[in-house]
This record gives structure tokens, sequence and C-alpha cells, in this order.
């Protein structure tokens, strides 16, 4: 079963700020590295968060994850600021959903 | 059109169909509501989402940059030694709620005490690596839920999607094609009863001769 424990994947410079507050970090600089490392998390992870870049790459993996409760694999903005990739997921989701976007809709 | 359902024209088989046809309109009624009502939370659970996730990027995006201008104002291996021993770590209380039927993931954190925010002496680090650690930390209340919530809308989605294929076989091949398959066999038992009327009637001629 999956531990109360929190994974972090991204690049190094920006994961010491996680491990400072506590949450377990893990390097990736690219796609290959990323996946494997979901693949081992996700046994024993019950979040991993994961910088957009990354995500994005490996969007396929992440999609077999998104049956289970556990583990919840989260995009999160590197320190470049984000891509828009998180967001997008909101709105495939909403639009798996309902079959349109009707969150979004209003800005663009 | 649905392919034709392959039946004995006989009582027995239009009895079972008719009994199929209720389960299947009570069951495509029932699935129908169950979808309605599993949009309507997940819309709820979509716009939080949404908020959440914006103020989430935002903040974390600052409080990063923060982090990476502290970093470099000073040497890079005091701030790896400076975090590398975490003062506490996060522990999460993980269980299961039912929405809808869908075990979605419910995270809290532990409460645990903390002994020391800052896993590091003053003395070496720049205040910029204080503010910007106390900013994710403060983020992680967020993050954590941020990640609750955007698990249960990824779950729902697909739930929903899967019970709309559902209420849609239903609908368009379940239902039609056993309401056809009745009507065919209502047809022909009343066209051997009609046959069958003639004949006797005929046999009641030759019979009357």
């Amino acid at each position: 079963m999956h531990s109360g424990k929190i994974a972090v994947i991204g690049d190094k410079d920006l994961i010491l700020a996680f491990k400072a507050i506590g949450m377990e970090v893990f390097s990736a600089t690219n796609a290959e590295d990323a996946e494997k490392l979901v693949k081992k998390l996700a046994k024993d992870y019950a979040i991993i968060y994961i910088t957009e870049d990354l995500a994005q790459q490996i969007d396929q993996l992440l999609m077999k994850y998104k049956t289970k409760a556990y583990p919840a694999i989260i995009p999160i903005p590197s320190s470049q600021g984000s891509t828009g990739y998180g967001i997008q997921g909101i709105k495939k989701d909403v639009e798996r959903a309902i079959g349109t976007d009707i969150l979004f809709n209003k800005e663009n | 059109m649905p392919e034709k359902l392959k039946v004995n024209p006989t009582r027995m088989e239009l009895k079972r169909l008719k009994e199929r046809l209720k389960t299947a309109s009570r069951g495509h009624k029932m699935l129908k509501d169950k979808s309605d009502e599993m949009i309507r939370r997940f819309v709820i659970f979509a716009r939080e989402n949404k908020k959440l996730r914006e103020e989430v990027e935002q903040e974390l995006a600052n409080a990063l940059q923060s982090f990476l201008l502290a970093k470099s104002t000073s040497d890079d291996f005091v701030i790896q030694e400076a975090v590398a021993m975490a003062g506490h770590e996060v522990e999460l209380d993980l269980s299961t709620k039912n929405v809808m039927n869908v075990q979605v993931p419910k995270i809290e954190i532990k409460e645990k005490d903390v002994k020391e925010k800052y896993p590091y002496s003053f003395i070496s680090v720049t205040s910029e690596l204080d503010s910007s650690i106390a900013t994710v930390s403060e983020l992680l209340v967020k993050l954590v839920k941020l990640a609750e919530i955007e698990k249960t809308c990824n779950m729902l989605a697909m739930e929903i999607e899967k019970n709309r294929r559902r209420v849609n076989a239903l609908e368009y091949v379940m239902i039609p094609q056993t309401q056809e398959a009745i009507k065919d066999i209502t047809m022909k038992l009343d066209e051997n009863e009609r046959s069958n009327t003639v004949r006797l009637m005929k046999v009641k001629t030759i019979i009357q001769k």
C-alpha cells in the first residue's frame, strides 16, 4: 500500500526547495529518467509532483495512473513559470466529462 | 439501425424480452440520473480545481523564483548543505472517499509538531532563502489539497465517460433491439393466429359441403 509520503520529480535546482520542507525529491532531466522514476515511485508514494515540462513528455505514462485513487501525479510549474500544461489537464477532464469546455471559454 | 436480434417467435421468448426491456429502460433511467448527478458534482470540483491550480501555479512560481534568486546569492554547496536535512518530514493521512461510487482519494496532512521550520543555521544563508522556504511550506497545504481535488476530477471525468457509454449503449442499441424483437414476435404470433383462423374457416366450409 502507499505510504503517506510525497515525492517530487524535477530538475536539480528546483527540487531543493521542496526538500527543505520535507518532501522526498528525485532529480530527472529527461523524459527517460522521469519515466523510470514515476514507475518506481508510483508503488509507494501517495502524491508525486512532477514539473510540467517533464510531465508533458511522459503524458502517455501518466494517463495510466489516472484511474486509481493513488498515486496522484500532479504537474507543477517549474521555476520558469507555468507552461499551461496543468490547466490544460483540467480542460481535458472537463471536455471528457461534459463534451464541451464550459469553464474556460470565457477567457478565450 | 442496430443489428436485429435473432429470436424464436414464441410466447415464452416474448415474455422474456418484455421483462428484459423493462429492466433495460429502468437501468437506462437510473444511469442517466447518475450521469446527471456526477456531472453536477464534477463541475463543482472542476471549478475548484481550476481556481486552486491557478493560485498554486502563481504562488509556486513566485516561491521558486525567489528560491533560485536566494540560491544564486550564496554558494552552491552552502545551500545544498542547508536543505539537505529537512527539519521535519511531511506525513500524509490517506484514505478514500466515495463520490458517486467512485473511490476518490482523501488526503490529509498529519499534523506534526514542527521542531524547526528552517533546517539550517541562520549564519550561513541569506534571508531570501528563509522567505522562499517559508512560502513553499505555506504552500504545502494548498499543494496537497490540489493533489486531492485534481485526482478527484480526473477520476470523476473517467467515470462520467464510462457511464455515458453505458447509457448510450442502452439507449441506442439494447432498447431499440429489444423493442424490435418484441414487435417481430408479436407480428409473427398474430400472423400464426390469423392463418390458424383461416385454416379453421376453410376446414369448416369443406366439412359443410
